[in-house]
């Protein structure tokens, strides 16, 4: 379970910092930056996450160890840590320009008018009005990866569900172990997603 | 010590090892003939591709029955239909799709009396990861559809429903006739990302060993020893698919428009 969090929060948090640069760049006035935001989002979201786990599990190490030149390294944690955030980073980077996106221009041109310049209005005006809109959104998305994590297992990894299954297997409780993991994802996201309901009722 | 190993040090030095890596790559390997026979590499990831949307498209029809069946509960009168409908979408939402893989897979055919021996003894075990994966992957994309669909009939007021009714229908007749058709036509954007995302999840299905183009690019590095090659094709033909179905849904929404709705001309 401690490792389920763990890969929760590395993504959640890198995945939101790497989503809103992104996203800025996406929205951007330079042809350039928004067209690289725009690849990288399309490219992570139209491969599925297995195929992205696959690609941190069995190439990048591999790929690393090479450039760096030290075929020692276990960096399969790390690959799993840097392969949820990209992959997060591209759906939180979506949620967050429809964020952007929703506060009104006149906010921008306002910013402008007082003598600030784009980054500063970008950050103390923009920035913190979306977020407070998008806070739902990033929330179910947190939950969702939440469950996500469970596919580390294609990576060897044990998170909360690697180490039922593998107890399971060991001692012929399968069946007993997997409902059991079943039940408990069932109850954490249950509550968490109410939850998320509740606050969306008092912000809205 | 992670640390030390990683810094960047001799930058030439790397760029040079860089550019090796990027010299050996070598797509002739896909002419190869493959392991276990039935032609070159490239029919054989083709082959997984066919598996990934046959499995995609069977789990589809179920998931759009389910959808809409449960989609239609949710917005009934009454307290007992859209409570079990509610039940319903809690269940298949939060809990993570491996975990409901595995139920279907290695725990249902354990604890149903009578068909579940049958389902492990009868058939070979490719059909039974094939339905296992199909039933799972639609009850849980049934999930997110009835969602979709329940939205998109809330989307259309009252009104309707009290007119069809007025007009002497029953409301099976109203939710056929009337509401469906319209709710279905105002959804096919948000179907769609579902049905993207439904071909993406089949690759879980690689995880009860069913061999699809997930699986089929691992399988195939290991065979050849040209990971890189194989990951780089299965990628970008995923890539295609999704573009693909983008492009079919957007026509479907152009050709199924009607005048006076969102999108549509006024």
């Amino acid at each position: 379970m401690l490792r389920t969090l763990q890969i929760t929060l590395v993504a959640v948090t890198a995945g939101m910092i790497l989503g809103t640069i992104l996203a800025v760049c996406r929205l951007s006035r330079s042809r350039v930056l928004s067209t690289v935001a725009g690849l990288y989002v399309t490219c992570f979201r139209s491969v599925p996450l297995v195929m992205v786990l696959l690609w941190f599990y069995l190439l990048v190490p591999d790929l690393v160890k090479r450039i760096v030149g030290n075929p020692s390294l276990d960096i399969r944690l790390l690959s799993a840590f840097v392969a949820f955030s990209l992959f997060e980073a591209s759906y939180y980077a979506e949620i967050i320009r429809a964020g952007i996106q929703s506060v009104s221009k006149g906010q921008v041109s306002a910013g402008l008018a007082l003598g600030m310049t784009g980054g500063e209005t970008m950050r103390l005006i923009i920035l913190p009005q979306a977020f407070r809109r998008m806070i739902p959104l990033l929330l179910t998305q947190a939950i969702i990866l939440f469950q996500d994590t469970s596919l580390v297992y294609v990576m060897g990894l044990a998170d909360f569900f690697g180490v039922a299954y593998n107890t399971g297997d060991r001692d012929g409780t399968l069946v007993e172990l997997i409902l059991f993991s079943g039940a408990v994802y069932l109850v954490i996201c249950f509550v968490a997603s109410t939850l998320v309901r509740k606050m969306q009722k008092k912000i809205a | 010590m992670k640390a030390v190993a990683l810094r960047v040090g001799d930058t030439t030095l790397q760029r040079r090892r860089m550019a090796t890596i990027l010299a050996e790559l070598d797509f002739r390997v896909f002419m190869q003939p493959a392991v276990g026979g039935g032609g070159s590499y490239l029919t054989y990831l083709l082959y997984g591709l066919g598996l990934t949307l046959l499995l995609s498209l069977s789990s589809w029809i179920l998931a759009f029955a389910v959808g809409s069946l449960i989609g239609v509960m949710r917005t009934l009168r009454g307290s007992v239909l859209p409570r079990v409908g509610a039940c319903y979408v809690e269940i298949f939402r939060n809990i993570p799709l491996l975990v409901q893989l595995f139920i279907w897979y290695f725990v249902l055919p354990e604890i149903v009396p009578f068909f579940g021996a049958w389902f492990k003894q009868n058939l070979s075990p490719e059909i039974q990861q094939f339905v296992s994966a199909t039933l799972c992957l639609g009850f849980f994309t049934g999930a997110r559809v009835s969602e979709q669909v329940r939205s998109g009939i809330m989307s259309l007021g009252r009104g309707q429903y009290g007119a069809g009714l007025a007009l002497g229908f029953d409301t099976a007749q109203v939710y056929t006739l009337i509401l469906l058709p319209v709710a279905y036509r105002i959804i096919i954007p948000t179907l769609t990302s579902e049905f993207l995302n439904l071909i993406k999840n089949t690759a879980v299905a690689s995880t009860i060993g069913l061999v699809e183009l997930a699986q089929r690019s691992k399988n195939m590095g290991e065979y050849t020893s040209r990971l890189y090659e194989s990951f780089i094709a299965v990628t970008i033909l995923y890539a295609i698919v999704n573009l693909v179905v983008m492009l079919i849904s957007r026509n479907l929404e152009k050709a199924t428009r009607l005048p006076g709705f969102v999108g549509g001309k006024k």
